[in-house]
């Protein structure tokens, strides 16, 4: 009977600690090619798009879960189509994310009953995920990863020499079309867990920290997995013993890893 | 003519985004010549390496690289991109950097085999980059980003190389090491070489022939053919005056020396070009 308590007492962490896992392995692993692919303002506002998704789905009845996957996802892909005509346009994309957040309130205007919700969404709740979720975040966490593992190595090629990956008959459109379709599934994933406001923090900071500290790619991306993991861990950990926002924990965690990594050479 | 023309191009006319670049040239390269290319910019240099490597269609005629037609990703040709291009931020090691080229095209993961070491420690050693490989792209200065790119040109042994200028951005000093090095890489591997820049004194001891570009038509011949008054008048549509002063050539128009001008439009161009 004890035993059972702490079952329910604890299956929480249990489902927080999975969850954050699977997660943490797949922003970790998208963030570096982010990084290195100097799209992270990109990928930043591929999750504002999805804002607009989830709260769209949810007005006409579906999940916003999903709502939030097929939006960044297929905004992902197009980004990845419009290539260099969107290449350097920070206000462009500035202000398309800030009119998907613009159409997310608007959706939640007209369903009200949602609101509860709404800062689950835009700062995350690791502690209160559904243990029904597991499921598909590993199975869309399976799919990110496979893809990716499959484009790798054109990608970097066409990360790092695109005029020699195009001669040798690389389309740069094509891959970054894949590439940033699977950005927004990995950013979807990233806010079940910090919220699409703070997706940066576990998408960007591990992985930018990880580029600080080691020139080599392979290594950089264990690099970036672990960072993530321990950010996400010791998050939910100081949440739990400090009783603060896990979403706060994650971010002040990130924040640290990245500043201790501009502090090498 | 016993031996296959290295390049061989005829009637060729190229356009780009509508507008001509090339218009019905024909010219044929020996295998192992050194080809310096020059002309202003937009004369077409780049366009002509990026057609001769399949990337950009002829509107017209005919383009074969030792004999065949053009392929895109032709294992033959070595290509150097501007290297302005080149992420000036990337904090990854020049042997990643060269790394990721060595069958890059193919799916799969970025495991690369004993092959691809030894193929890299190779390609370090015929450009003296030896000691740039563990360094990270971002710490290296000019000459040694440009040794970098001559060392990815020569990945996968080819026949041919494009060398898009090579020269942009370096002192005098490290302008000459580099041509003195292509030069030296071309005879030990038996390359044609052609070589773009916007300065012809700098190539004039080690160019075989000169390929001079401007308003859509092509010179290709002897220093002495080619830099004269009435060849360079015809292809840049006004007069122009060729002086020779301590074996350096100077091609000025209206008084003013072209070359020069070419240079400084060149950086103009550079302030509204942003590569991500």
């Amino acid at each position: 009977m004890i035993t059972g308590i702490i079952m329910t007492e604890y299956g929480f962490l249990y489902t927080a600690l999975a969850g954050s896992t699977i997660v943490a392995l797949v922003g970790a692993m998208i963030g570096y090619f982010l990084v290195l692919r100097n799209q992270t303002f990109a990928g930043h506002a591929l999750s504002h798009i999805g804002f607009a998704g989830a709260t769209g789905a949810v007005l006409v009845g579906l999940s916003p879960f999903w709502g939030l996957i097929a939006f960044s996802g297929i905004a992902g892909v197009l980004m990845g189509a419009l290539g260099e005509k969107l290449a350097g346009r920070d206000i462009a994309i500035g202000m398309i994310l800030s009119l998907s957040l613009g159409l997310g309130l608007l959706f939640l205007h007209f369903y009200t009953a949602f609101a509860t919700q709404l800062t689950a969404l835009l700062f995350g709740n690791v502690l209160g995920i559904d243990p029904a979720m597991l499921m598909p975040l590993a199975l869309i966490a399976t799919f990110t990863l496979a893809a990716l593992a499959l484009l790798s190595r054109p990608l970097i090629f066409a990360s790092l020499q695109p005029e020699l990956a195009e001669a040798r008959g690389v389309s740069l459109r094509g891959i970054s079309m894949l590439f940033l379709g699977l950005s927004g599934l990995a950013i979807a994933l990233c806010a079940q867990i910090v919220g699409m406001l703070l997706v940066f923090t576990l998408l960007i900071g591990p992985a930018a920290a990880a580029q600080r500290l080691t020139i080599r790619i392979v290594p950089g991306l264990v690099l970036s997995v672990i960072f993530a993991l321990a950010m996400c861990w010791g998050g939910i950990g100081l949440a739990v013993l400090t009783d603060w926002p896990t979403s706060f924990c994650i971010t002040a965690l990130s924040a640290l890893i990245y500043g201790f990594s501009l502090f090498k050479n | 003519m016993s031996e296959i023309s290295a390049i061989s191009i005829k009637n060729l006319s190229l356009n780009l985004g509508g507008a001509p670049i090339l218009d019905n040239i024909s010219l044929e390269i020996a295998s192992g010549e050194f080809i310096g290319v020059l002309g202003t910019n937009g004369a077409g240099k780049t366009t002509l390496f990026r057609a001769i490597l399949g990337l950009i269609p002829p509107a017209s005629g005919e383009i074969r690289v030792l004999g065949a037609p053009v392929t895109r990703g032709n294992a033959d040709i070595g290509y150097l991109p501007q290297a302005r291009n080149l992420n000036p931020q990337l904090r990854l090691s020049a042997r990643e950097f060269l790394k990721s080229a060595w069958r890059g095209q193919h799916w799969g993961l970025p495991l690369y085999g004993r092959e691809a070491e030894a193929a890299i420690e190779r390609i370090l050693g015929l450009s003296q980059a030896q000691e740039l490989a563990n360094r990270p792209i971002s710490e290296l200065s000019g000459g040694e980003r440009q040794r970098l790119l001559i060392a990815q040109s020569l990945l996968g042994n080819p026949k041919i190389l494009l060398l898009d200028e090579p020269l942009i951005s370096l002192d005098p000093a490290r302008q000459q090491a580099t041509i003195h090095l292509v030069r030296q890489i071309g005879l030990e591997m038996k390359l044609t070489i052609l070589f773009s820049a916007h300065e012809l004194n700098p190539l004039l001891g080690s160019l075989d022939r000169v390929l001079y570009l401007g308003r859509g038509q092509a010179a290709l011949g002897a220093v002495a053919e080619v830099i004269t008054a009435p060849v360079l008048s015809k292809l840049y549509g006004t007069d122009i005056e060729v002086i020779t002063v301590n074996n350096r050539i100077f091609v000025m128009a209206s008084g003013a020396e072209l070359g020069l001008e070419a240079h400084l439009h060149e950086h103009d161009h550079d302030h509204g070009h942003h590569h991500d």
